[in-house]
């Protein structure tokens, strides 16, 4: 029974010393354990998180040189495209042009030919009736020298108003 | 009836948990108990029995001795019993643990030397307070300033050397004896481990924990995190943290002590009931001072319980507050002490069968060792869980003292949690 019967003296040493070790460890060593290990904590948090951020930041200015890289080449690109098409946009109208141009020449061309055509039939024409009337004249002079000649000819004429 | 029952069903339910968790209590003090007797007495009575037969024919053999030195004169007596006590010893296993287990006024080494220790004793009756060297006693043999050691405990005496009840009553023994002076050495180291870690996070601020700190630091933490913050909540467990890791250390030192078979370990610290009493009474009283109005609402009148059901209760909830740290003194002390015992009775079997036959001693002594070895390994988990269950129910037990109104599922988890602790 020995054992389990507590003794007073144990008792008191043990709320004494037990008591003082509680307060000078309360108030001189776990206050600096536990703030250091809080603080110690806190930064490894913040380290992490700072490295994620750092991370972040790495991964977005990746993700900005890409954009902007792919926006060069977008830029490049419209410009190759529209050089070609103002390259091919010149050359279409000045082959229209060209051809308009030719057309145009050839239709002047065409047009001062059938004016001198025109011009030449015309005068070939005054000529052919110039010719013509002299040959005419020429022909009356002769036909109408004697009067029956003249009669011949009425004779002959009337005969091909009757034909006509 | 129908109604009120299924409005308060679920909460019912909670009382029957709690009901349950009281009997669980119960039955965890027996089973502590158990667990202590059925290892302690068993081996006691088995080792005793071995040795009673000796013990038997030893005694019959002193009494006679005793009875023909009373015919002769009182100058021999002393004399022949003496010689007789020297002859005649013989190894007592039950006698030999008690008293590697209790208390004492010095502090045997090997053999016959021991460190005496201070007595101090007062006494109203006998001249007030009296401090001498426990060497006086001369183990027990002889009588110093009217006081005797008597297994391990002081004891007046009168002139002829006979106890004295009268005296006795009067008697207030505030000695340094062997748990005292191993208190004292376990506060050192706990003083000087934590302060050194203490002095190694000012001076290395920031960086990492090296030798020793690593060593402290993650206990710290796992008390930090899994006991207090987890049992009293994110608010409060500031306060009580630095009492918590105290306890924890405290426990976990001395056991680690009582392990250690020569000096300065060896004292059976956290297997004395007044170490583990006073232990529990601070946790009492801290559970008992810092609790809010919520606690005692719920211990002296249960919210939404009928009146007829808490003449039934509210005894049960007062009892359950006294049982508590009841139940945390019995479990350290049961498991600590049932561990020094059986350590002791391996090594006691030894010296039993080596009394019948030297050789059987040696071969006994291989299978003693190897199971001391395994008991050992044993006892330094058995060292820290105890020390970690005694704080973790120290945190459950502020925890509900401290606990805020309506969430009473938190507490509810604690008990189960509780409960599933042996």
């Amino acid at each position: 029974m020995q054992l389990v019967k507590p003794e007073i003296g144990l008792i008191v040493w043990m709320l004494i010393s037990f008591g003082i070790i509680v307060f000078l460890l309360a108030k001189y060593a776990w206050p600096v354990i536990l703030t250091a290990l809080d603080e110690r904590e806190k930064s490894i948090t913040e380290a992490l998180d700072s490295a994620r951020k750092a991370k972040d930041d790495v991964a977005a200015l990746k993700a900005d040189n890409e954009k902007i890289l792919a926006e060069a080449r977008n830029v490049r690109d419209t410009m190759l495209k529209e050089a070609r098409e103002t390259k091919d946009k010149i050359v279409n109208e000045a082959k229209a042009k060209a051809t308009e141009e030719s057309d145009r020449l050839l239709k002047l061309a065409r047009e001062s030919i059938q004016n001198e055509k025109m011009a030449a039939i015309t005068e070939l024409k005054n000529q052919v009736a110039q010719l013509s009337v002299d040959i005419a004249q020429k022909l009356l002079t002769e036909e109408l020298s004697s009067p029956e000649k003249q009669k011949t000819l009425v004779k002959a004429l009337l005969e091909n108003v009757n034909l006509n | 009836m129908f109604v009120w029952f299924r409005k308060r069903k679920f909460y019912l339910c909670a009382r029957i948990l709690k009901t349950t968790f009281l009997k669980v209590m119960i039955s965890r003090i027996k089973s502590a108990y158990t667990r202590f007797f059925t290892y302690s007495l068993a081996l006691l009575f088995a080792l005793a029995f071995t040795t009673t037969q000796a013990q038997d024919g030893h005694n019959a053999i002193q009494e006679l001795d005793n009875g023909t030195a009373k015919t002769h004169e009182a100058e021999g007596e002393h004399d022949v019993t003496k010689g007789e006590h020297g002859a005649a010893e013989k190894f007592d296993a039950g006698k030999m643990i008690l008293e590697h287990i209790s208390d004492a006024h010095s502090w045997h080494l090997w053999g016959h030397t021991a460190i005496p220790l201070p007595v101090i004793v007062y006494n109203k009756d006998r001249g007030g307070l009296k401090i001498f060297s426990s060497s006086h006693f001369d183990h027990g043999h002889s009588a110093y300033e009217g006081y005797m050691e008597k297994e391990g405990k002081l004891v007046a005496v009168d002139s002829e050397g006979k106890e004295d009840e009268a005296a006795n009553a009067n008697l207030w023994d505030f000695s340094i004896t062997k748990n005292v002076m191993s208190l004292l050495v376990g506060l050192l180291i706990l003083t000087w481990i934590i302060f050194s870690i203490a002095g190694a996070y000012k001076r290395r601020a920031g960086l990492a924990p090296k030798g020793m700190q690593s060593l402290i630091e993650p206990i710290i933490i796992f008390i930090r995190d899994d006991v207090a913050k987890a049992s009293i909540g994110e608010k409060k467990y500031m306060k009580y943290l630095p009492y918590l890791l105290t306890l924890f250390f405290f426990i976990w030192i001395n056991n680690l002590l009582g392990l250690v078979p020569i000096f300065p370990g060896g004292a059976n610290l956290t297997g004395n009931v007044a170490i583990t009493m006073t232990l529990a009474l601070i946790t009492f009283f801290i559970v008992s001072f810092s609790a809010n109005k919520n606690y005692w609402h719920h211990i002296f009148a249960m919210p939404g319980v009928p009146k007829w059901v808490l003449f039934l209760l509210t005894p049960i909830e007062i009892l359950g507050v006294f049982l508590r740290p009841f139940v945390l003194l019995v479990r350290l002390f049961a498991n600590i002490t049932a561990g020094h015992i059986i350590a002791l009775s391996f090594f006691a079997l030894i010296f039993i069968f080596g009394e019948m036959n030297v050789g059987l001693g040696y071969g006994v002594s291989i299978v003693s060792l190897a199971f001391t070895v395994f008991m050992t390994c044993l006892e330094l988990l058995v060292a820290f869980l105890q020390a970690y269950v005694f704080t973790l129910l120290t945190a459950i037990y502020i925890g509900a003292a401290v606990e805020e109104a309506h969430h009473d599922s938190h507490s509810h988890d604690a008990h189960v949690e509780e409960a599933a602790i042996i």
